[in-house]
């Protein structure tokens, strides 16, 4: 501990300033590169644009869950239905088209969209009108979707998706680039736009401190469920990648959620709100699909992956923490003129 | 006709081919305990997959690998030596029914446990389920319910659903060996934790047990396909002959520790150990599709092609097909199960493709047992159903596109009333 005083909190240095931008996401990015790295000394072949298209498809719902929950994550709540919502929009899907075999592939992800942002407005509703924790709500509704999920199709989904609808999934654009990056792309953008605009800084506020929010008029309750309406349409657009890239499935989305939490976590985001960035969650996404990738890939086998994975997080999570607070504290003594 | 049915179902969404506890094993980067914690309590755990017959494999006799541990553990030579033969031999039974059809029967009297000629016409069958926890159970679940429709003397069917849970099936035999049923179909959730009750009820009521076993002989009849055993074999013989020599085989298993799924890896890995094949992976998948998809798409990259799949269930088989078409390569000879999706990839594709069957029809062969029972016919002491499998010649005529992807083609059920409505086509 130095026992400098901080001096004028106000007049941040460079490295203060590079560590405000990456929103105390530092250690992920590390992470990320020192997996891409690892990626590239065992896989020569990874970074072949067309395989890296692919692992960024393959990336791309749980980047969408990511970025859907860290909106939840930051103002101070959970959103543990996500694998739900994933699930049961790929056997709706399914269900859609066995009805309606001739529906427009838009209309069908239009109405899984709405039906998303649905299960996000029940989640908000609960938990910032009833007072009921995110925890629990988000806990019922998962278990209300599953069991829905279960007793509507007896475990056995109906139907098949089509060759358009999967294409969002499945296929590219133009000359090699997947539907699903570009989607990608275009929802981090999104979010990124999000968090830098009034809400996105009322959403971080209310997280930190309700209260003090509250009190500076921050309508708390209705910036809540616009996070959990957002996170659930984040998970129906999830589902239509899942969807797309797998083909029906009514495990779909089982054990999304957990990754989801610990992408967010993964990219320094404090659990209880108030602090971290958007980008750092979706690049919490990237190291964990670029960590499996790579554990695959060293032939890390059945379960001991788990193992590993469990072990890697938790220590990569510790260290995220450890060093974002040291950063925080030192940096403006550290990088400041010399008083 | 009276029914009733006391079915309840989970609330844990696994229904294909669950793997016994679910989503630690699914990639949870655990970091919240918590979580973690709900997570456990949400997905009950539930030993799954299509069971297998092999009544209480003896541990490890004569493994003939040197990497003993984990494999000899669930191997057993002479149980894997009588199911080879087996598939070779031509059942004894009514052509065209195969779920009465029976492999060298021992046929046993039952006249002690006949009817009296009032209560013939009013029997009341009673049936403890391990579960339907996974698509394989639901059709065999179907399938059963129309057997019992087709026979008007079954005034009574209860069926109590042990939702894969020892402790609750456990209570669930005793319940209905108070009840009065005339005889008791128990498909056991797990083999020696079961046996006690069975044995109990054994006493009370004629016990019929089929799918997986128990280790005891007082049912009446133990009713099961050849196995896991056959069942491997089959799909690795069939790469053996459609790889050239040399080339790179991924296997792609749902989860390690599944007794009859290492049945069915532990004859392949010692047919690939014969061959002049190189097995260049073996991962899990989970039954997950996305994760199947990934895996074999890595695969493919890591060795520059694979030559041949060998798959212990098909759940994610149509997934490894498209790994495949959308890494631009083409489908080398693969094989899966008799599930529609897998049936109809392989016949719209024109894949070279096999899809050996644990097969559902053997969910009708209790009731007909039954009925033979209390009528003191005689049954066989053991009877070994046919496991066929379905090969190039005839895939055509197990192709349904009408049925949903996840109906087991060989559920013997065609030509009953219900279908195929009752199925979901």
């Amino acid at each position: 501990m130095t026992t400098e005083t901080p001096t004028t909190p106000k007049a941040p240095g460079r490295p203060a300033r590079i560590a405000a931008l990456l929103g105390g996401g530092a250690p992920v990015y590390a992470l990320l590169a020192a997996l891409l790295v690892a990626l590239a000394v065992t896989d020569p072949g990874f970074y072949e644009p067309d395989r890296l298209l692919a692992f960024i498809r393959r990336a791309a719902p749980l980047v969408l869950l990511a970025a859907g929950q860290y909106l939840v994550i930051v103002c101070g709540q959970f959103d543990l239905s996500v694998g739900a919502i994933v699930t049961a929009g790929v056997v709706v899907a399914a269900e859609l088209y066995s009805e309606f075999p001739g529906a427009h592939w838009l209309v069908v992800c239009a109405v899984l969209l709405g039906a998303g942002a649905l299960v996000g407005l029940v989640n908000g509703l609960i938990t910032t009108g009833l007072g009921v924790p995110s925890f629990i709500t988000t806990l019922g509704m998962m278990l209300i979707l599953e069991g829905g999920v279960f007793f509507w199709t007896g475990g056995s989904p109906q139907g098949y998706l089509p060759d358009d609808f999967r294409a969002i999934g499945r296929d590219d654009v133009f000359g090699g680039l997947p539907w699903a990056v570009l989607v990608c792309a275009v929802v981090g953008a999104g979010a990124v736009a999000l968090m830098r605009s009034g809400f996105g800084r009322t959403l971080i506020a209310t997280g930190d401190s309700e209260r003090a929010a509250a009190l500076s008029g921050v309508r708390v309750h209705r910036v809540r469920t616009v996070a959990f309406v957002l996170s659930g349409a984040a998970a129906a657009l999830a589902a239509v990648l899942v969807g797309g890239f797998s083909g029906v499935s009514a495990q779909a989305g089982s054990g999304l959620e957990f990754e989801a939490i610990t992408a967010v976590v993964l990219g320094g985001v404090l659990l209880g709100g108030g602090r971290g960035s958007v980008v750092a969650a979706m690049a919490g996404a990237f190291s964990l699909t670029a960590l499996f990738t790579l554990l695959n890939l060293q032939g890390v086998s059945g379960a001991l992956e788990s193992t590993v994975q469990g072990a890697i997080v938790i220590a990569a999570v510790g260290l995220g923490a450890a060093d974002w607070s040291r950063l925080r504290r030192r940096s403006p003594s550290r990088g400041g003129p010399p008083s | 006709m009276r029914r009733t049915s006391v079915v309840k179902r989970t609330s844990s969404v696994k229904p294909t081919i669950a793997v016994k506890s679910t989503s630690p094993a699914k990639r949870t980067g655990s970091v919240l305990g918590a979580v973690l914690l709900a997570a456990s309590l949400l997905v009950s755990c539930s030993s799954d997959a299509p069971p297998d017959g092999s009544p209480s494999a003896p541990a490890g006799s004569g493994a003939p690998d040197d990497d003993a541990g984990r494999e000899a553990e669930f191997f057993a030579q002479e149980e894997y030596d009588q199911q080879l033969s087996l598939m070779g031999r031509s059942p004894e039974g009514p052509e065209g029914r195969p779920w009465e059809q029976m492999l060298i029967p021992e046929m046993i009297p039952t006249e002690e446990y006949a009817l009296p000629e009032a209560e013939a016409a009013d029997i009341h069958l009673c049936f403890s389920n391990a579960g339907v926890f996974n698509p394989w159970r639901q059709v065999g679940m179907t399938t059963m319910e129309e057997e019992v429709a087709q026979h008007e003397e079954i005034t009574e069917f209860t069926v109590i659903d042990a939702e894969g849970q020892d402790d609750k099936q456990i209570s669930d035999i005793q319940e209905l060996a108070g009840q009065d049923c005339d005889a008791l179909i128990v498909s056991p959730n797990t083999t020696a934790t079961l046996t006690p009750a069975v044995e109990e009820a054994c006493g009370r009521v004629p016990v019929i047990v089929f799918d997986r076993g128990v280790n005891t002989d007082c049912p009446v009849t133990f009713i099961h396909p050849i196995g896991g055993y056959a069942y491997g074999a089959a799909a690795a013989d069939f790469l053996v002959d459609e790889v050239d020599p040399g080339g790179k085989i991924l296997a792609l298993r749902i989860s390690p520790g599944v007794d009859v799924l290492e049945n069915r890896w532990s004859a392949a890995e010692l047919a690939f150990e014969e061959s002049e094949l190189e097995v260049v992976d073996v991962e899990f998948t989970d039954g997950d599709p996305a994760t199947a998809k990934s895996v074999v798409t890595d695969a493919i990259q890591r060795h520059g092609g694979i030559d041949g799949v060998w798959m212990d269930s098909g759940a994610t088989s149509v997934a490894a097909i498209e790994a495949f078409e959308d890494a631009g390569e083409e489908v080398p000879p693969i094989t899966g199960e008799d599930q529609q999706d897998f049936l109809q990839a392989w016949s719209e594709r024109d894949l070279t493709a096999l899809a050996p069957t644990y097969p559902t029809f053997q969910w009708r062969t209790p009731v007909i047992a039954a009925l033979r029972v209390l009528a003191g016919e005689e049954v066989p002491e053991e009877w070994r159903l046919p496991q066929p499998t379905i090969t190039e010649d005839d895939l055509e005529s197990y192709v349904r596109a009408d049925m949903p992807p996840l109906h087991y083609a060989m559920c013997g059920c065609e030509d009953m009333p219900g279908y195929p409505q009752a199925w979901g086509g």
